[in-house]
């Protein structure tokens, strides 16, 4: 209450600091070791799979001394714990090498890859978030209900169901039965040229740069992987909100605020909401990062040409620079998504700062 | 107070309702357009269009339409070649020179004029780079400290090659039809060539534009290639420039597309004009839809089992015999290649100069098991055999699983990624291959080398063929082999080749069990849409669209 600092509060000052710190210290304790841990996975995986990478530069149809002096070039003669040195002094400059398949440097690929995969990931967190939240507070105001139930199944089967199988039906569903989606893909081959990419975000770059008919043939595009990227959000989102609000809802102050005569809908979306919001931040980031991860599957099903589908195709293909590449960017999204989740939640929930 | 929620919750749900029909609202299927030809295909062999480098199938095509040779396979006429850029040429009486004559008034797309210049420049580069398909060129004596004087401009239309033995001209000739030796813009290339530091192994100081060609540009074809994206999509366009008939369409887009299943939902959606990788099953049910067409050839590819030499048991003439009895030809033909493939027994594919079209193998499993006693094992043996988990060869794999099972041979099936399975098969450490051999360029030699041909069977050997591979030993059969290279009669060459033929078929550790048919379905509006005999001949400038 006083604005003179009292001994009591300059002690919690200094713990919060301290705490900070500590918090501080053992995350990049575990960034730096989760980064050697890819790092050296990947790497040896890459290593001891039975396959030849030199085959997997030149094709299968290459005359041997061809396939004999690529192997020198490429320093495959070395002893393997030479090539991953090299490997980890390249990757620490930001270097992963080329990509046998694309020629082009891993990281440029990536570049022009993965923002096809936010732009996905996105617009599933944004769908799973929209539709997650208002039917898990129905379930958990209702509970017990038919609507209960409904949005439980609802969940159990977004939970339960591999989601390329989902999507393989969709598929079927809405582009070969029904024509409503479009044709796997990013956007028509047609209109591949008709607008610049500046950002790497079509809709976005669509958008600005007023190619209408693009946007919809986009939109037709996103919207059956979205969908179904959402629903899997919304599963797991929906789910936890009901769990986080039936916590809420079972509080003294709810308690409390019916006394004082509140309305419900204020006590369900000005209070329990408002309090269940702060681990549902969590969940959310959670859930993007997930489909981030995730979308390799579902990449590959629809074709889509972000950071799942280059790894998916770079591992059929034995071009270990780009698994290698791929992955380890996917890794430190993860550590970026839990470390902001982590600050937001420190911020807007005082009790777990000195935690 | 409940009520408000619900009426939240109606406006919730019929928000959701209206979003979802929004995003699915039924939008009319447009065709692909009319200047532009889609076709899935899958693409993702592709790792290079520099045509001094590129050495896969697809790639093959993609250079066919963008770049012009001296001379072409002539598609109607498999065993000739015609002139491409050459108005026409001569072979000297000792058979050593060919001197070829440029048609006059020719450009590249970049504009530039096309001379003998460029031709020389092409086979020097290829040369000197020394990639994968090289060998087509340097098989002829070339290296890159002679390849200047062998391969020269003699003035701005006449191009001189010179060859170190009197080869059969056709043998010269079929060589030089290989995308390898597509003619390059020179000007175009060295603009673009990046300086490097010579070494032992490479003693030049320019990588020739390699590294900007991989995806670059720089030839005279029907098409212009304006991008290739790996594993997405090849995208040409129409070249003014063009010597030959003007291309009837501005575009053509190859989408990437693996699944068999995926294309024709595809075709049949109209999103793509032409699918090409099609199962048999596809194929029938494309085969019923009136707005569907397909068109069909004979390809160069012939696919093999063969059996590695240093299993002792695979070693036994009369096991190597029974094999070839034990492979249900019959079902194999009417099932698993349907549409895809003809059986066919013999190394050289039929199209081929001296393709002996012979089959004298069916199953019989009484003979074959009697073959086996012979050996020394009446109740058989169990062996391994490498598959590369794509069908067909899988499905022929476990089709052979049970015939041999008949005769009490036990055959474990090892699975595995294509690169895999060829790592293994180019270490010799397998016991079985079933494979799949295209060939390098349209001559039978480039068959008959790597079946019949083993210069040096130990492990170290430099010349690793198919024979080197499986360890068979042939020096008789390597002399005929490169005898017939020689032989300047045609007829006579197609005769050795045909003896050769003979006696892969009654010896070797070679079953060749069919040879390929490319099958391509395409919309019914399509028209002059052709498969050629080999998968550098499959031109799309004549397509056009109703």
């Amino acid at each position: 209450m006083s604005a003179i600092p009292t001994q009591a509060g300059a002690g919690r000052a200094s713990a919060r600091a301290r705490s900070l710190v500590l918090a501080t210290l053992r995350f990049l304790v575990i960034v730096v070791t989760t980064y050697l841990g890819l790092l050296a996975v990947t790497f040896f995986i890459g290593r001891v799979i039975p396959i030849d990478p030199v085959l997997a530069i030149l094709g299968d149809r290459a005359p041997q001394h061809v396939v004999d002096r690529v192997r020198e070039e490429m320093g495959f003669n070395l002893p393997l714990y030479q090539q991953f040195f090299l490997y980890v002094k390249g990757a620490l400059q930001g270097d992963f090498g080329t990509s046998v398949l694309t020629t082009n440097p891993v990281m440029q690929d990536i570049r022009r890859v993965f923002p096809a995969t936010i732009e996905l990931a996105t617009l599933g967190t944004l769908i799973g978030a929209l539709f997650g939240i208002p039917l898990g507070v129905l379930a958990a105001v209702k509970r017990g209900s038919l609507a209960d139930q409904i949005v439980r199944v609802i969940g159990l089967i977004g939970y339960s169901v591999p989601i390329f199988w989902l999507a393989l039906l969709s598929l079927v569903l809405f582009y070969a039965k029904l024509q409503w989606a479009a044709f796997p893909g990013r956007v028509d081959v047609v209109y591949e040229y008709s607008f610049t990419p500046v950002t790497g975000f079509y809709l976005i770059d669509a958008t600005m740069q007023g190619a209408w008919d693009v946007l919809w043939d986009l939109i037709r595009h996103i919207a059956l992987p979205a969908c179904l990227l959402g629903y899997f959000a919304l599963a797991y989102i929906s789910r936890m909100t009901r769990s986080f609000m039936l916590n809420e809802l079972s509080q003294e102050y709810i308690v409390a605020a019916r006394a004082k005569g509140l309305s419900e809908t204020r006590i369900i979306w000005g209070h329990a909401l408002r309090n269940a919001a702060v681990p549902l931040i969590t969940v959310i980031a959670l859930s993007y990062a997930g489909l981030l991860e995730g979308s390799v599957l579902t990449e590959t099903v629809f074709a889509w040409p972000g950071l799942g589908l280059y790894i998916t195709n770079s591992l059929q293909n034995a071009d270990m620079n780009a698994v290698l590449g791929g992955t380890i960017v996917i890794g430190s999204v993860f550590i970026a998504i839990n470390l902001l989740s982590d600050l937001l939640y420190r911020t807007l929930d005082p009790r777990t700062r000195t935690r | 107070m409940m009520k408000m929620f619900n009426g939240r919750a109606r406006m919730l749900a019929s928000s959701a309702a209206l979003s979802l029909l929004m995003m699915t609202a039924p939008a009319a299927f447009a065709d692909t357009p009319k200047d532009t030809l889609v076709e899935a295909f899958a693409i993702d062999d592709i790792i290079t269009m520099d045509p001094g480098e590129a050495f896969e199938l697809s790639t093959a095509e993609m250079t066919s339409n963008t770049y012009d040779l001296l001379v072409r396979l002539d598609p109607t006429d498999t065993s000739k070649v015609k002139g491409d850029l050459a108005e026409s040429w001569t072979v000297s009486d000792d058979g050593l020179t060919y001197t070829f004559k440029l048609k006059s008034g020719l450009k590249f797309a970049s504009g530039n004029p096309i001379t003998a210049e460029d031709v020389a420049f092409s086979f020097e580069r290829a040369v000197k780079l020394d990639k994968s398909p090289a060998f087509i060129l340097t098989q002829f004596g070339l290296s890159g400290d002679n390849v200047t004087e062998k391969a020269k401009a003699a003035d701005e239309t006449t191009f001189v090659f010179t060859v170190d033995k009197p080869y059969a001209p056709s043998f010269v000739l079929n060589c030089l039809t290989a995308t390898v030796a597509s003619v390059l813009d020179k000007k175009l290339v060295m603009e673009n060539a990046k300086p490097v530091t010579p070494t032992d192994e490479y003693k030049y100081d320019t990588d020739f534009g390699n590294e900007w060609l991989k995806t670059g540009y720089a030839g005279s074809g029907a098409f212009k290639l304006r991008e290739w994206r790996a594993n997405e999509l090849v995208v040409l366009e129409k070249n003014d420039n063009y010597h030959g008939e003007q291309a009837k369409l501005a575009r053509v887009i190859y989408r990437h597309m693996k699944e068999s299943a995926g294309q024709r939902l595809a075709l049949e959606a109209g999103d793509v004009d032409v699918a090409r990788n099609l199962d048999p099953g596809d194929l029938d049910a494309i085969a019923k839809n009136a707005d569907l067409a397909s068109t069909s050839a004979p390809k160069g590819s012939i696919y093999y089992i063969s059996l590695n030499q240093k299993n002792e048991a695979l070693a036994k003439p009369e096991v190597r015999e029974a094999f070839k009895y034990l492979v249900d030809y019959d079902a194999i033909g009417s099932t698993l290649i349907k549409g895809i493939g003809d059986i066919h027994q013999t190394f050289l594919p039929k199209g081929v100069l001296g393709a002996l079209d012979e089959k004298p193998y069916t199953k019989d499993v009484a003979k074959a098991k009697e073959l086996l006693a012979k050996a020394g094992y009446p109740d058989g043996f169990t062996v391994t055999m490498d598959v590369r988990n794509t069908q067909p060869v899988a499905g022929i794999a476990e089709s052979i699983q049970q015939t041999l099972a008949e005769a009490g041979v036990k055959l474990e099936i090892i699975p595995g990624d294509g690169k895999q399975t060829l790592t293994k098969y180019r270490a010799r450490t397998h016991d079985i291959y079933i494979g799949v051999w295209g060939m390098d360029y349209f001559d039978p030699n480039s068959n008959a080398e790597t079946f019949t041909s083993n210069t040096d069977n130990s492990d170290e050997g430099k010349n690793k063929t198919l024979a080197w591979r499986n360890t068979w030993d042939v020096p008789e059969l390597t002399k005929e082999t490169q005898a017939a290279l020689l032989e300047k009669d045609s007829a006579k060459r197609a005769d050795m080749y045909k003896g050769l033929q003979k006696a892969v078929l009654e010896t070797s550790p070679f079953v060749v069990i069919f040879q390929q048919t490319e099958v391509a379905a395409t919309r019914a509006n399509l028209k002059d849409f052709k498969l050629g005999p080999s998968f550098d001949t499959n031109f799309v400038s004549t397509v056009s669209k109703d």
